[in-house]
């Protein structure tokens, strides 16, 4: 039985009238990928973002090892997290944002080396040191010294990537890694991300409109529409061969895209 | 590199300052006035550094969480901003002592110009600080920063870069500003101007170097904040 690393149980997110989130139940493995592909709006990003805690829940847990992510255990029942249970909580999540949000007035050694020492209390040099092999295997080292504006697009993601990685986290979230990037420097951000989880074996959870590259490192796939999930399986259910009209509907749109 | 038109007007007009100076018997005025001088500098410049304090911790009070802070940051900006500099001055050196709070005239020129100047810079930096794209903030959230050092440390740093401008012109106000403490009795530049004046009749060369050397002081602040902005725009700017 493998471990139970994410588990969304009931959770609804609404903006004002419109429900984003409806009652949404997922469930994620130690070591698992799962990518979430879907039409736009519908819900995909807010499911990591409510995962970041960027955004409040209306309802419902999310649990991370078991453990609730926006509420807390206090004397038997549950109570709205503390700053220092969420902090503790997010410590085992790193996220990659579509717009990188990198810093700009911090070169990229600073970018990866900085985060660790003022929110881990890691030391200088330890970060210093741990940054640079990170850029090295995201193949940034040699402009360690540059700042994000000085990069391309891909550059700036893939030191995102280390910075994110010098949190130490065990899941990673990406959202739509690639969709600000120039189509040329898609492929050394996705070859970054694959060697993640195959080599490293990360816990992820992904939203993307790469559909061939979710179907070529994905372990699961969630087609979600309207907030829910209509259809999830392997790639090759789900991509391939979608038993649902509504995901097939999408899929066909999106090969016609390309 | 090209330089700024700048570089060449501030030497021009401290040569006109200085052909004044020689050649029509300035000599017998000048020195008061640069006495007067000395003293808009000791105002300004303690001035400048405390409202630039008061800006940065009113423009954050005012984005505070805790409801108290920010009403308190509120009030204070909407009085200071309010109420004319002039009226600050008086209230600060005439009207607290019948409450039995006695300043000098110094103390109260200080206090009355950087309260004045830090209500504007409160919400310079205010617009500043919301200015910060909402993804830095984000980033700070989901890497986990304490509080203190996402603002010391990502949202202030790129807040400030943003305020420069509008700081500059803050500073070249608060500057001009200082010659309403000639309300509370202390003889600055231009009132050291006006009493010259009162005793010489050199009224056109009194008000002609009085004007070169409040321009040159501007130029000097527009200079510096220039210089900050090409510096900080190197690393965050597209080229």
């Amino acid at each position: 039985m493998p471990n139970e690393k994410i588990r969304f149980e009931g959770v609804t997110k609404r903006y004002g009238a419109l429900t984003v989130l409806d009652k949404l139940d997922l469930s994620i493995n130690e070591g698992e990928v799962v990518t979430i592909i879907g039409p736009s709006g519908s819900g995909k990003t807010t499911v990591l973002r409510c995962l970041m805690t960027l955004e409040s829940i209306e309802d419902g847990v999310i649990r991370i090892d078991g453990e609730p992510l926006n509420m807390m255990e206090r004397d038997g029942t549950l109570v709205p997290a503390s700053t220092g249970h969420l902090r503790k909580m997010r410590r085992k999540l790193g996220m990659v944002f579509q717009s990188f949000n990198l810093f700009p007035h911090l070169t990229v050694l600073q970018n990866c080396a900085e985060p660790p020492v003022l929110a881990l209390g890691v030391k200088r040099d330890e970060a210093r040191k741990r940054a640079q092999e990170l850029l090295e295997m995201v193949g940034m080292s040699d402009k360690h010294a540059h700042y994000p504006a000085q990069l391309s697009g891909g550059q700036q993601q893939r030191v995102a990537i280390a910075r994110t990685l010098a949190m130490q986290p065990d899941i990673l979230v990406f959202d739509e890694p690639t969709s600000a990037l120039d189509p040329e420097t898609i492929e050394e951000v996705t070859s970054v991300i694959r060697a993640l989880a195959v080599k490293h074996s990360y816990t992820m959870l992904m939203v993307t409109h790469q559909i061939d590259f979710a179907h070529d490192i994905s372990d699961r796939i969630c087609f979600f529409d309207k907030g829910r999930i209509v259809e999830q399986g392997p790639p090759a259910a789900v991509i391939d061969a979608p038993s649902e009209a509504r995901t097939q509907q999408f899929l066909s749109k999106v090969a016609q895209a390309r | 590199m090209q330089r700024s038109p700048i570089v060449v007007l501030v030497p021009i007009a401290f040569l006109v300052g200085l052909y004044f100076a020689v050649f029509s018997s300035v000599a017998e005025f000048l020195p008061a006035l640069l006495n007067g001088l000395t003293v808009t500098i000791k105002v300004a410049v303690p001035s400048v550094l405390l409202a630039y304090l008061i800006s940065v911790v009113a423009g954050l009070g005012r984005l505070a969480p805790i409801g108290p802070v920010r009403w308190a940051s509120a009030i204070y900006i909407e009085v200071f901003r309010g109420v004319s500099l002039l009226v600050i001055l008086f209230w600060l050196y005439f009207v607290l002592p019948e409450f039995g709070l006695t300043m000098s005239a110094y103390t109260a020129a200080l206090l009355g110009i950087s309260l004045n100047a830090g209500a504007y810079g409160a919400e310079i930096v205010r617009g500043a600080v919301q200015a910060v794209p909402k993804g830095q903030y984000e980033a700070c959230t989901t890497l986990n920063y304490p509080v203190w050092h996402k603002y010391t440390r990502i949202i202030l740093p790129q807040a400030l870069v943003i305020a420069v401008p509008a700081m500059t012109n803050m500073t070249i106000e608060l500057l001009k500003g200082t010659a309403l403490v000639s309300a509370v009795t202390l003889v600055d530049l231009t009132a050291a101007g006006v009493r010259q004046n009162q005793m010489t009749y050199r009224t056109v060369e009194i008000f002609s170097v009085l004007a070169l050397i409040y321009f040159c002081l501007a130029q000097v602040v527009r200079f510096s904040g220039v210089r900050i902005e090409q510096f900080f725009n190197r690393h965050l700017g597209a080229d």
